[in-house]
């Protein structure tokens, strides 16, 4: 046999009568090309390759390729029918070294024209390979198929199905429809098997032509020809997923289903199907994926197959992989349809033994399927814990991921400490990419079922040691968050536990350190506890070691800074030292830290008297204020603008919309209030100095502090508190929006510091606008709003756009107001839009409203940032409803006061 | 069953079949992509990984890896079946297939999958009726060429 396929492929390789055709056929024909340029012969498919697999380097791959290419163009453009054949073939393996090939896609139709099935077999290779649904040659292959599919010869009626198959698009669907569906009840099996999975692909473009093939089903599944079965059952399933109507329809074939099922579970060897003693793996398969669909939610129909699932669960050999394919759809059936408990119980168990498998395919399919059951059936999935622990230490990466994300399904609170103490050690030894989610998912269960705080505490600091530095910046912030909340005991045991790790760690895990400097400076005190305690002199030592290490992250840097302050409020005697260490981040060069610096050396020297305050104990963090600040990275405006009041008194700076949003009252108010507190500076001189000696809380603070607070009432839920904190991180973030460097999480831990800690006293809002208004502090105060004066920018179809202007370096905060200044009409849906030179930075916050009322207004703030100082120009788009009439207009403003850039 | 790859270990493709269509580009990234990320797994791993929204099934015969991507309901241990079927119908056509083999005759490669697979869905599972079906095509071509050849000699 061999031999003789030898003899064809050698005469085809020898083209032994094209080239006596040649003479028959000379290119002469055209009368274009003269004799002496004629192209010689075109080299054979075999010899191409040859040259190409000697070729060495890729250049000389390149070449070779590329000249061939021309050589086969050439031909192409001669309309040479001889050679066709054997260059397309060439072109296609050209193809497949990643050469474009796409000018040989016109040839391939050509082929499929030709009567000859030699070209017709090369052609809709071609087509399928160069062509795809998206090509628009396909007008013309339509009418090649059509003939095709009428052909004679079966195989051509063959080659035209697989290639419609591999191919379709929606109009060649509705084009072929007809013909597929005549030769789906065509007499022969190899059309009709080809022309079944035709129709799956037809319906899937073309949904409405389902219903034409429905009739022609009738017959498919009592046929004993396994293709045409097999064929059959993919399309009666692709329709019963396309439509729940046919899925009702198909309800009744459950029972034939069945017994195909039976028949070959049933039936002795046939040799035929078998496969390593299985008989048609491949349409037991399709059969088991049928009946799931039939029987989900149905539980008539589950009825029928619970019977034979029984079976084939436990008369399938499970030691080959064949077998094992089987099991598993097999479970995946039980699992999904109204199957009896017995039966559940035993799709487990067999998953449960995949687990012990030690080929890694079957112990990946256990896995991933019994992460996919475990919510419907955890207490037998739970049965396993043992066996799935162990997948936690396979060689196999994606068996370990798997593994993982099971057992975190799996923890409940009767096991949670067995779980958690794998888990950890799973940590300890995981790569990379699996310690973020690991330490997180850990985060959430101890959270969900921790026994006790001490146990809670315990685990987030071995998560957090475990993971190193790929611990994400919520975990660090859950772990703050819940030993601020905890009791005294715990703290005590927390500072004891993280000072030994500050103590003696390498500083290279900055989660671990961020958590630990945290701790031992809110809760300094407890330090003096510590084993035989702690000395003053070995605590400056651990911050300096911290503070002047190159490992350090800023981030890092920043928490210890911070927290070197409350140490220095809780231990008198590291004052000089910590001074001193301040004092020397004020020239440092992060921003953020020198900031930090300047700041903290000006609470030491001439604000000493508030420093103590200042830096009380924080109280313990409102919940769902953390979530704020965990989702803010990733949250969309709507939720942070509910969450609006929590978020207030967060003020990060990061540049996305959603903070954006929440910044723009707190500005606003806090602006009223710097106003205001202006005003009783001049009346009243000795205000801040009375309510510095107030003693605390806050209620002993005097009715004038009270009066302030009630003007600050529209700041939502904050309180004094919160505007307090509010001002003071304005001031200290001047570096405003542009200070986007620092992950979003710390950032929001840094200003909790100092909003909460400014919380505590209300004094400390009103000592601040004193130093503004002496202009003692190296932070830069803002200029009121009248040096500017204000512009009305707009004033047409009675809406008026008024600007007034806000400076702070090169930072300009523009408040917009837009008056409806007609006395009937409402304005709805406002929208205001602006573009600035490229050179300039441009922030809409978002407005006040989007509706206005007759004679109401609204406000927006813009933040333009003019680091270059260019002349400040600015296009508008506006649109909105006027009583429900679109209007839209655009301006220019060139009329900026030059006081905003030139300065 | 969306695409299948086979591949050779320095990473040259060796046959491509798609049943989705994507632009070429997106193929030859995917391809790319593929072969590198398959390249690098160890013997010692599951053949199956997850790639985008598709699960890739792989398996080594000597120097060709075979690759799938199917998708989320597909049933990964039948698809090595498939694959296996496939060496199997290759291995019987060509008697002990090698690497050598697909590369010089690939459109009988792609001839024998088309007969196995069509649209991404196993058509026939019995080997003897693709073989069959193969071997009556080469006979057409075979009879087409003696029927040229004589019409060309003036016998016919």
């Amino acid at each position: 046999m061999s031999s003789i396929k030898q003899v064809i492929n050698e005469a085809v390789e020898k083209d032994y009568t094209a080239e006596q055709r040649e003479i028959l056929n000379p290119y002469s024909k055209k009368g274009l090309l003269p004799e002496q340029v004629r192209q010689p012969n075109p080299i054979r498919l075999r010899d191409l390759i040859r040259q190409i697999r000697s070729a060495k380097t890729a250049a000389e791959e390149r070449s070779v390729v590329n000249k061939e290419c021309a050589a086969i163009r050439l031909t192409f453009r001669e309309e040479d029918s001889v050679w066709r054949c054997r260059n397309v073939a060439k072109l296609l393996y050209i193809h497949m070294l990643g050469y474009p090939a796409h000018f040989g896609q016109m040839e391939c139709l050509k082929l499929i024209a030709s009567p000859r099935f030699t070209d017709k077999r090369i052609g809709y290779l071609g087509a399928m390979l160069l062509l795809d649904e998206r090509q628009d040659v396909h007008l013309l292959i339509t009418n090649s198929l059509k003939n095709d599919l009428k052909s004679p010869t079966q195989f051509v009626q063959g080659l035209a199905l697989c290639t419609l198959a591999a191919i379709a698009s929606p109009e060649m669907a509705r084009d072929l429809a007809d013909e597929v569906e005549r030769l789906l009840k065509s007499s022969n099996a190899y059309i009709r098997k080809k022309a079944a999975i035709c129709a799956v692909r037809i319906m899937s473009k073309v949904p409405e032509l389902l219903e034409m093939f429905l009739p022609a089903t009738r017959n498919l599944l009592s046929e004993k020809n396994h293709g045409v079965l097999i064929t059959g059952i993919t399309l009666i399933t692709s329709m019963c997923v396309q439509s729940p109507d046919t899925l009702d329809h198909f309800k009744k074939t459950v029972g034939n289903l069945v017994r195909i099922l039976k028949n070959l579970v049933m039936a002795g060897y046939s040799p035929e199907h078998d496969v390593q003693g299985v008989s048609d793996p491949f349409l037991q398969v399709k059969v088991l994926k049928l009946l799931r669909i039939l029987g989900r939610g149905d539980g008539q129909a589950s009825e029928t197959m619970n019977d034979i699932l029984a079976q084939v669960a436990t008369n399938t050999e499970a030691t080959k992989n064949v077998g094992n394919a089987i099991l598993y759809e097999t479970v995946l059936s039980i699992m999904d349809i109204q199957s009896e408990t017995g039966l559940r119980v035993l799709a487990v168990n067999i998953l449960g033994r995949f687990l012990l498998n030690v080929d890694k395919n079957i112990k990946y399919v256990a896995l991933h399927t019994l992460l996919k059951v475990v919510h419907q059936d955890n207490q037998a999935v739970q049965r396993h814990r043992t066996t799935i622990l162990e997948c936690l230490k396979d060689a196999d990466i994606t068996i370990r991921r798997r593994a993982m994300e099971l057992c975190f399904a799996l923890i409940n609170p009767s096991n949670v400490r067995t779980m958690m103490k794998e888990l950890i050690s799973f940590l300890e030894t995981a790569e990379t990419e699996f310690k973020a989610v690991c330490s997180s998912k850990c985060v959430t269960a101890a959270e969900q079922f921790s026994p006790n705080t001490r146990w809670h505490i315990d685990t987030l600091l071995k998560v957090i040691i475990a993971a190193g530095n790929s611990v994400p910046d919520d975990v660090v912030a859950c772990t703050i968050q819940l030993i601020a909340e905890s009791g005294e005991a715990e703290q005590q045991y927390a500072v004891a536990e993280l000072w030994q790790r500050l103590s003696a760690a390498p500083l290279d895990t900055q989660p671990l350190l961020q958590v630990a400097t945290w701790v031992c400076g809110e809760f300094a005190n407890f330090l003096s506890l510590v084993g035989g305690g702690v000395s003053e002199g070995e605590v400056v030592a651990v911050y300096q070691r911290i503070l002047w290490s190159s490992q350090c992250s800023a981030v890092t840097k920043q928490y210890a800074i911070t927290s070197s302050m409350k140490l220095a409020s809780r231990m008198p005697g590291t004052n000089s030292l910590v001074a001193q260490m301040v004092s020397a981040y004020g020239s440092h060069l992060n921003v953020e830290l020198q900031q930090r610096g300047v700041e903290y050396t000006q609470l030491f020297t001439r604000y000493d008297s508030m420093r103590g305050p200042l830096l009380e104990r924080m109280p313990p963090f409102e919940r769902s204020r953390l979530r704020v600040s965990q989702d803010a990275a990733a949250a969309n405006a709507a939720a942070a603008a509910a969450a609006a009041p929590l978020a207030n008194g967060l003020h990060n700076n990061n540049n996305n919309d959603a903070v954006a949003a929440v910044q723009a009252p707190s500005q606003s108010d806090s602006n009223a209030l710097l106003d205001l507190l202006g005003g009783l500076d001049d009346s009243a001189n000795d205000v801040p100095v009375q309510v510095k000696s107030a003693p605390l809380p806050p209620a002993g603070t005097g009715s004038l502090n009270s009066d302030i607070l009630d003007l600050l009432g529209g700041l939502g839920g904050g309180g004094g508190g919160d505007s307090g904190g509010t001002l003071i991180s304005r001031t200290v973030n001047n570096g405003g929006i542009l200070d986007t460097g620092l992950g979003s999480a710390s950032n929001n831990l840094l200003d909790d510091l100092l909003n909460n800690s400014s919380s505590n006293l209300n004094n400390s809002t009103l000592a601040n606008n004193t130093i503004n208004s002496t202009n003692s502090l190296p932070v830069s105060t803002l200029p009121s709003s009248d040096e500017y004066g204000s512009l009305t920018i707009y004033e047409r179809n009675n809406l008026r756009l008024v600007m007034t202007f806000q400076r702070q370096d090169s930072l300009t905060t523009i408040t917009l107001t837009a008056t409806n200044s007609s006395t009937s009409c409402n304005i709805t849906d406002f929208l205001f839009q602006a573009a600035v030179p490229k050179s300039l930075q441009l922030q809409l916050l978002t407005p006040s409203s989007t509706s206005l009322a007759p004679a109401a207004s609204l406000t927006q703030f813009i933040r333009v940032n003019n680091p270059n100082k260019a002349v400040l120009r600015m296009k508008l788009r506006l649109s909105w409803f006027a009583d429900g009439v679109k209007i839209e207009d655009q301006n220019e403003v060139n009329n900026f006061p030059p006081a905003l850039w030139q300065y | 069953m969306q695409f299948m790859l086979l591949f050779s270990r320095q990473g040259k493709l060796r046959l491509q079949k798609w049943y989705v269509a994507h632009p070429d580009k997106a193929k030859k990234k995917i391809t790319r992509e593929l072969i590198t990320t398959i390249l690098a797994r160890k013997p010692k791993m599951s053949s199956f990984l997850e790639w985008r929204d598709l699960k890739i099934v792989y398996k080594r015969y000597a120097s060709l890896y075979f690759c799938c991507a199917i998708d989320q309901e597909d049933n990964e241990l039948l698809t090595l079946e498939v694959i296996h079927r496939y060496v199997e119908l290759l291995d019987k056509y060509f008697g002990s297939v090698c690497e050598l083999d697909i590369i010089f005759n690939f459109e009988k490669a792609y001839f024998m999958l088309d007969e196995l697979v069509v649209g991404g869905e196993v058509c026939e599972t019995s080997k003897k009726n693709v073989l069959k079906a193969i071997a009556a095509q080469d006979l057409l071509q075979e009879e087409e060429i003696v029927e040229l050849a004589l019409r060309d000699l003036g016998l016919i």
